[in-house]
């Protein structure tokens, strides 16, 4: 419904457009330069027949289930808890890759050490690397067997199948995002700054906090953002580290969906339903880094 | 005391740094190649030149290639589009945009599926088609299925990485070259181009990268190991074949994966330097 | 340097084309040969039998008719299977882990009414049975259903609302209980609550189990399909044992034509050949070595070291059939729901 909306507002307002060129308004927006019928045909139309059109399925199946039956279905106590585990353990691990995304951006920014160009290299791992193979190698270094897992094992501590395992996964897949979003940024940011601050008499922290941070916000809440709704949906890498334990906590979102799908009525409305619920999370989350983006564009100049 | 502390800083960062980027995405891909090589190189190469392999890395290459073609022709009109003119619904237009970048790719495939599948509402239509075209061409379970869930994860790759290089740059220039009566293409080629083909060229790895490890929507569409699997489809119907070489030959295949994405990584640091040195020449 | 730029993109291009003609071409070949092809959507634990049945069933049917026939399999969870099924890839036969799974498909109208009675013994050439996988040793001394509710044993078993294997492993267990318990439902339902209390991973898949406990060496006993326990023994050799409870579950994997699917193809007669062809000597011989019971009493007998085959069987019937038991113990909201919310 929402995508057929936007769409419709598109073309009118294209049409809109075209009738009301006089105005003075108009004249002033229109740019000089050509091109513009010819990517807004092909931008439009890719977009409709290769995201839009698949992803309005989505919106139709679930629309075969009436409004009571879709919010019992998506306030089911399962569904709620799956909705609880992935937006909780997608929160914490965002968290967690600001803090180690903002260290590991300032350092390849600012510092000179042995491996960094490869370090820089690597970053974007996640992005390459299947999740598949991502989740696979995590369950098995992170199981009580594994390379990192056994020393935990000692203190009863386990990491694989628990929530712990899931939110390092998320870790994993979130980590790029956030390195990326900050790394132009800390490169724009001149040293002389710091410098001045520090010849003022401020205190390392006060200047990171009062002077650096600020700066670094939008690219950060960029970061986060992507981070989070990435990993909120994350199927292939948590697939294989959580315990898909409704009662742990440990069953995703997604997972529930191919539940849905797999269980022997092949609940094609209660998937749609769950995902659309999952749709709207991330085109939120989305809408909100572009206005963030955008305020910060507009601050710049 | 403000020296002492200056010095600890870095340091302290440093090891930081290190530590993560060890824990967190070198061992990984250590284990990956140790595990894949622990029954011998005999078994490894087996693996990796078997006829399912070879067709997968086949599959994968072909819907890597159109997925990156694609949305290079799509990541260059949209970014043209949003960074150069003013129009309503433009942010809306944005975000769209980037829908698949933060979509479950569990989604994604139950799209494709719910559209084109037996049951879509797509499918009448597609039958329509190769009725009139007296073709065969099937967008579920098939290779087109494969390629169609690849560019759909990776649709907003290149216009990502274009669109805010774009908005820095400006239109000045191309509004000059506009005025002075240069057509379109031209204006693109001798003028724009220019300013973002690294940027381009990033995205266009970058794509390719994330269309090569795509699981969870091409695992909804393709079902046929030898036919239609990719080599993350194959990973996991080695690893799934439950015996112990099978797991094995999956981390030979994995191994075969992550050298490809460390390639492409390597490929696209030196684009990064490259860039860099340009920028200051 | 410009230059080099374009020779980079055009180079890119070049390459993506050729991948794509190279596509088109291999494919156009494999239509040109004589050769027919049939596929065979299965579930996941039968790959290594339809392997070795495959190669079997294209030697009899050349000689048979003197034609050349290819069968390409398609391995995953039985329910998704099935789904893919529905969703359009195009099965000539369905070989699934339980009869519910055929009859979704069914329901779509891609298979006719009554298949189930189209081949012997419910459509099921080669049955199985639940079992537990443990540890060498048995250090938790696991020998039947109601060590599984002590503290302190993990087990390991597949989500019934996701698997169908793992449906089966449930009412095996309910069966256990019904038993001891002498048919009261409150008590029985109480007992297999504090079973899944103790399922420490619950994974999507029967395969997926198989590997948490046996290659991630997670839980102390796996509830397992008997053939999987048995093949599990096999590729691990003195890691595991298996434990044959008191009371178990006949597991009938069912077998169908998909009507609609040959029909188009052409391939009914083929189709119907492999499945009959399950149920020749030599197949039934198969699966037994391939750990799945065969039909055939004979031979089934001539596995007795194989199979412990004094242990006590329900059937689906005793249930009421799948489309009953699915509604009683697996839909939401139903009985599954309710024992393991807590």
């Amino acid at each position: 419904m929402k995508s057929t909306h936007t769409e419709a507002n598109h073309s009118s307002a294209e049409q809109n457009r075209r009738r009301a060129t006089t105005s003075a308004r108009q004249a002033r927006a229109k740019s000089v330069i050509p091109g513009r019928g010819l990517t807004m045909g092909v931008t439009v139309t890719m977009l409709s027949l290769l995201i839009l059109i698949p992803l309005a399925s989505i919106l139709t199946y679930s629309f075969r289930l009436s409004f009571s039956e879709f919010i019992e279905l998506i306030t089911r106590q399962n569904v709620v808890r799956a909705f609880r585990t992935s937006i909780s353990c997608a929160l914490i691990a965002a968290l967690i890759n600001s803090v180690f995304g903002l260290i590991l951006a300032w350092v390849l920014v600012r510092y000179d050490f042995p491996g960094k160009r490869l370090m820089d290299a690597m970053i974007e791992l996640p992005f390459a690397l299947p999740t598949a193979v991502a989740g696979i190698t995590l369950s098995k270094m992170y199981s009580n067997k594994g390379l990192i897992g056994q020393f935990f094992a000692k203190y009863d501590i386990s990491i694989s199948y628990t929530k712990i395992g899931l939110t390092i996964a998320l870790v994993f897949i979130g980590i790029p995002f956030v390195v990326r979003a900050l790394q132009p940024v800390i490169e724009k940011l001149s040293p002389s700054w710091e410098e001045a601050a520090a010849m003022l008499g401020a205190s390392r922290a006060y200047t990171f906090r009062r002077v650096i941070l600020p700066e670094l916000t939008p690219a950060l809440l960029t970061g986060f953002g992507l981070a989070l709704a990435r990993g909120i949906g994350e199927y292939g890498s948590v697939i294989y580290i959580s315990g898909n334990s409704e009662k742990n906590g440990t069953q995703v979102v997604s997972y529930v969906i191919m539940q849905k799908l797999n269980s022997g009525s092949a609940d094609y409305e209660g998937a749609a339903a769950i995902a659309l619920v999952l749709l709207v999370i991330s085109f939120l989350l989305l809408f909100f880094i572009n206005m963030v983006q955008l305020a910060a564009g507009r601050r710049a100049s | 005391m403000k020296n002492q502390k200056k010095s600890i800083v870095p340091a302290l960062l440093i090891g930081i740094s290190i530590v993560f980027f060890v824990l967190m995405l070198v061992l990984p891909l250590v284990i990956v190649l140790y595990r894949s090589l622990k029954d011998g190189l005999a078994l490894y190469i087996e693996a990796i030149t078997a006829s399912n392999t070879l067709s997968a890395l086949r599959v994968t290459l072909i819907a890597a290639s159109i997925a990156v073609l694609v949305n290079t022709i799509f990541g260059l009109c949209a970014a043209w589009l949003i960074t150069k003119f003013e129009f309503r619904g433009r942010q809306v237009l944005s975000t769209l945009i980037d829908i698949p970048f933060s979509i479950s790719p569990v989604i994604a495939g139950l799209a494709f599926i719910m559209t084109f599948g037996r049951m879509g509402w797509a499918t009448p239509f597609i039958d329509w088609i190769n009725d009139l075209l007296g073709t065969d061409i099937a967008l579920v379970f098939s290779v087109p299925g494969v390629v169609l869930a690849t560019i759909f994860v990776t649709f907003p790759f290149v216009s990502r990485e274009l669109i805010p290089v774009m908005q820095a740059q400006g239109n000045a220039e191309e509004e000059a070259a506009a005025m002075m009566g240069a057509k379109g293409f031209t204006i693109f080629r001798k003028v724009t181009l220019p300013h973002i083909k690294w940027t381009l060229l990033y995205g266009i790895i970058l794509c390719a990268a994330r269309a090569i490890g795509e699981f969870g929507a091409v695992y909804a569409v393709s079902k046929t190991r030898g036919q239609t699997f990719t080599l993350t489809l194959e990973v996991d119907a080695l690893y799934m074949a439950g015996g112990a070489d099978s797991i094995t030959q999956a981390f030979a295949v994995s191994s075969l994966l992550v050298i490809i994405a460390v390639a492409i990584l390597l490929v696209k640091q030196l684009v990064e330097y490259r860039a860099k040195r340009n920028e200051e020449a | 340097m410009k230059k080099k730029f374009a020779l980079v993109i055009t180079a890119s291009l070049l390459a993506a084309s050729l991948a794509a003609c190279g596509g088109g071409s291999s494919a156009s070949e494999e239509e040109n040969s004589d050769t027919i092809t049939i596929t065979n959507v299965s579930y996941d634990p039968t790959r290594e039998f339809y392997e070795a049945y495959n190669e079997l069933f294209v030697e009899y049917y050349k000689e048979e008719t003197g034609t050349d026939i290819e069968v390409v399999q398609s391995h995953g969870g039985s329910g998704s299977q099935a789904r893919s099924v529905i969703e359009g890839s195009d099965a000539d036969v369905v070989t699934l882990a339980l009869a519910h799974d055929i009859t979704l498909i069914e329901e779509e109208g891609l298979i006719d009414e009554g298949w189930i009675d189209e081949f012997d013994g419910n459509s099921s050439p080669y049955t199985s049975t639940i079992t537990f996988l443990v540890r060498a040793g048995n250090e938790k001394d696991i020998q039947d259903w109601d060590d599984l509710i002590k503290e302190g044993v993990d087990v390991i078993t597949p989500d019934p609302k996701s698997s169908g294997g793992a449906c089966w492993n449930f009412l095996a267990a309910w069966y256990y209980a019904d038993l001891a318990f002498d048919g009261d439902v409150d008590e029985i339902k109480a007992f297999v609550s504090v079973l899944y209390n103790n399922v420490l991973v619950m994974d999507s898949g029967a395969r997926g189990a198989t590997t948490t406990f046996v290659e991630n060496g997670q839980g102390d006993v796996l509830i397992a399909w008997e053939n999987e326990a048995l093949l599990a023994i096999e590729e691990y050799p003195g890691e595991f044992e298996m434990i044959t409870p008191s009371v178990s579950i006949k597991a009938e994997p069912s077998v169908a034509v998909v009507d609609e699917n040959v029909d188009e193809n052409g391939t009914r007669e083929i189709a119907e050949a492999y499945l009959n062809y399950l149920y020749s000597d030599e197949a039934q011989q198969l699966a037994g070595e391939h750990f799945y019971r065969p039909s055939n009493e004979e031979i089934l007998s001539s596995f007795s070291d194989t199979f412990d085959l004094s242990v006590e069987l329900c059937t689906i019937d005793d249930f009421g059939g799948w489309d009953q038991a699915y509604e009683d113990y697996f839909q939401d909201g139903a009985i599954f729901d309710e024992i393991y919310a807590y």
